[in-house]
């Protein structure tokens, strides 16, 4: 069976749902990190498989983009991370109520 | 020319700007000689020009900016200097220049001293507008900027209840007059499609007559309600609370006369529709015998003061009303001069009685205030209309030309009413001046005022004896503008009867009054028969007329406004309130939401997410399909 643009997509679409399960239900901050990874890079699945399939290099720039967006996030949130952990002791969602209105 | 135009234009504006730089400073002697230099400045450039039209000079006319035009509505900020303004601009400089100087010594002891520049020179310049403005919305501008001024100044002791009750009563009854007088000027732009004077005058003459007494009608309700004519007079009774220099020149020598201005600026119109003209002369007829009436038996000196004004504005318009508008303005130039001495000296009393108004408490000041005595009852006979003063000479052509136009009624009617003129006039000076010293009885220590302000009335002592020389000058001056006619009886004999008539008539009155209450010994306190009497108790209540708006306006008007206020709170409020209460309690029952817990918040911003995602999907659909949408939806017969 040839794999087609669909079978991407479809990969694409059952990563983000994954992704996007995890950032709902994890309560452990580095595994909502992992989370957003997953829904990252679904997305930079499809933005490269949509340009694979159009022959235009946008769409694989775009997800060179994303690659580098991420991993500075990635860097800042685990350096905050890191310092909660050393304040707090835990690195539990459910103990970071402070923003409570 | 023009260059003194714009001085006698601008120098009051400077003025009161520049006091107006010290009105939260403390008392400034230098404010007021300023101020009232730049006046005095006015002064002698309204001079130059009356000098240059006396001459025969050209008329100046200026346009100093476009100040509206749009499609066929052209509006420029336009001056004019013509006989008429002329002649007003004369008597406003000369006697604002005059009260601004009595003033520096009359508001010596007062805290808001510069404060008081600064409103009386902003008058000033208004009334320069008001007379120099070339078109009625430049007119108008200056029919409200006095109006505003005058309402500072009535108010200007704020402290005082009375006072602020009295400016807001003046400004009220004011704007009820203005929206007649701006609906005249509508019409006049409507009718003819200028507002320019030099445009409109002549093309009314080709307009029906119906249309012209409206424009007439309307006109001359805002000239009732500026110059106090009834059913709009109670207010200036009342704006006697204001300062007495603001009493001398803006209720008595120049705001109160603007009214009786636009009449005459008016006569091309009011010369077309007699009829309206008449009832003009009628109730001035009236308000002249019916403010008499009422000065009668006052027992406030300013008031006695102020209700003689009425009565004297009544003859002017009657005068207008009669087109004898030559007449009119020069009453009404010969009136300033005594009438504003009259005040002024009325000040000077007051200063020297510790603000006390009742003349029965006063009697034989002449000993300690020779000056203003003299000034008084020079004052008093000139508005009394004896020979040679000026009163004489621009009454008595009232009177002659109401005889002379067959008007044996008005004629009457103004005859009786210079009667109880000089009796009300000299009750006041024999009160004040003669008889025992009542004032001992409260521990007055009465006192002449300052000799410079006795030497700033003394022009207009001068012009109240000798104004009536003028006649003949002034009379040539304004004929050609005014379309004046001579108002000669034609009988010799009948002239001389009437004169000396007149002049025995109104002689008697002042002896009469001297007799009763030259030599007065007790203060009246309310016991006596006549005082008792109906026609007293109506005469010192103002015919109830007060009474009946306070009762039968004022009361009911309350009473809706408070009705109305409910509905505003049930209604509109609610309403508004409503409003926001949806808001408030929404956020409220959010806030839950904003547990602070980052897992629950990302929930819900998946939950938004995919609500804005279906939204749009939905709608691009809605889009994509909408031709078919709308055919199913009529198939339905929707």
């Amino acid at each position: 069976m040839e794999i087609g643009l669909n079978h991407y997509l479809i990969l694409s679409t059952i990563l983000f749902a994954i992704g996007l399960v995890g950032v709902m239900r994890r309560k452990n901050l580095l595994l909502l990190f992992f989370a957003t990874e997953i829904l990252l890079n679904s997305v930079n699945i499809a933005f490269a498989a949509i340009s694979h399939y159009y022959g235009d290099l946008t769409g694989q720039m775009f997800a060179f983009f994303v690659i580098a967006i991420a991993a500075s996030e990635i860097a800042v949130g685990l350096g905050l991370l890191i310092v909660w952990y050393k304040r707090h002791g835990n690195i539990d969602l459910e103990s970071m109520t402070s923003m409570r209105g | 020319m023009e260059k003194y135009l714009y001085i006698a234009l601008f120098a009051p504006l400077v003025s009161s700007m520049f006091s107006a730089l010290f009105t939260n400073t403390p008392k400034k002697q230098f404010v007021g000689i300023i101020a009232s230099l730049l006046i005095f400045s006015a002064f002698v450039s309204s001079s130059i020009l009356l000098t240059h039209i006396l001459d025969g000079g050209d008329i100046v006319h200026v346009e100093m900016m476009t100040w509206m035009a749009t499609g066929n509505l052209y509006i420029p900020f336009g001056f004019v200097v013509d006989q008429i303004s002329v002649t007003m601009m004369m008597v406003v400089t000369l006697v604002s220049t005059i009260v601004h100087i009595y003033s520096i010594g009359y508001m010596d002891h007062d805290k808001g001293f510069n404060r008081f520049f600064a409103w009386l020179s902003a008058f000033v310049f208004s009334m320069m507008i008001l007379v120099m403005s070339d078109n009625f919305a430049g007119l108008f501008i200056g029919w409200e900027g006095v109006g505003l001024c005058s309402w500072g100044l009535i108010g200007f002791w704020f402290h005082k209840e009375v006072a602020t009750w009295a400016a807001n009563e003046a400004f009220i009854m004011n704007r009820i007059a203005d929206l007649g007088m701006l609906i005249g000027i509508f019409l006049v732009y409507w009718n003819t499609g200028s507002l320019q004077y030099d445009i409109a005058f002549p093309a009314m003459a080709h307009l029906d007559s119906a249309t012209l007494t409206w424009m007439g009608i309307f006109l001359f309700i805002g000239a009732m309600g500026k110059s106090a004519q009834f059913p709009l007079h109670t207010w200036l009774a009342d704006a006697m609370e204001g300062p007495t220099p603001v009493s001398a020149l803006i209720h008595a020598a120049t705001m109160v006369t603007a009214g009786v201005y636009l009449v005459i600026r008016s006569n091309e119109l009011y010369d077309l529709i007699p009829h309206v003209g008449l009832f003009i002369a009628s109730l001035g007829a009236f308000v002249a015998l019916f403010a008499a009436s009422m000065a009668l038996v006052n027992r406030d000196m300013k008031r006695i003061i102020a209700y003689s004004t009425l009565s004297q504005l009544g003859y002017m318009f009657a005068a207008a009303g009669l087109g004898a508008y030559w007449v009119a303005l020069f009453h009404l130039m010969a009136h300033a001069f005594f009438k504003a001495l009259l005040f002024l000296g009325a000040g000077n009393v007051m200063h020297a009685m510790h603000d006390e108004l009742d003349p029965f408490k006063m009697g034989g000041l002449k000993k300690v205030m020779k000056g203003t005595w003299i000034m008084m009852t020079i004052a008093s006979l000139a508005l009394a209309g004896i020979f040679p003063f000026a009163g004489f000479f621009s009454k008595d052509t009232i009177l002659e030309a109401a005889f002379a136009e067959h008007h044996m009624v008005i004629y009457g009617v103004l005859l009786f009413t210079a009667g109880l003129t000089a009796f009300y006039s000299f009750r006041l000076v024999a009160l004040i001046f003669h008889g025992e010293e009542r004032y001992k009885i409260f521990g007055i220590h009465p006192h002449e005022a300052y000799k410079f302000m006795l030497i700033a009335m003394s022009p207009l002592l001068f012009l109240a004896m000798i104004a009536g020389i003028f006649q003949t000058p002034f009379f040539e001056m304004v004929e050609e503008i005014l379309g004046a006619t001579e108002y000669h009886i034609h009988s010799h004999a009948t002239l001389l009867i009437m004169l000396v008539g007149t002049q025995m008539f109104v002689g008697l009155a002042i002896l009469y009054a001297y007799k009763k209450y030259a030599s007065w010994s007790s203060v009246p306190d309310g016991s006596s028969v006549i005082e008792n009497s109906f026609i007293y108790k109506l005469l010192y209540n103002q015919y109830y007329i007060p009474y009946g708006y306070e009762e039968y306006i004022v009361k009911p008007y309350n009473e809706l406004s408070a009705a109305l206020w409910e509905v505003d709170k049930k209604v509109v409020d609610a309403s508004v309130d409503g409003i926001a209460s949806i808001f408030y309690s929404a956020g409220e029952n959010t806030r839950d939401m904003q547990s602070g817990n980052l897992s629950t918040m990302l929930k819900w911003m998946v939950v938004g997410t995919v609500v804005l995602l279906s939204l749009a999907v939905v709608f691009g659909l809605a889009a994509r399909y909408s031709g078919e949408i709308m055919s199913i939806l009529s198939g339905l017969g929707v």
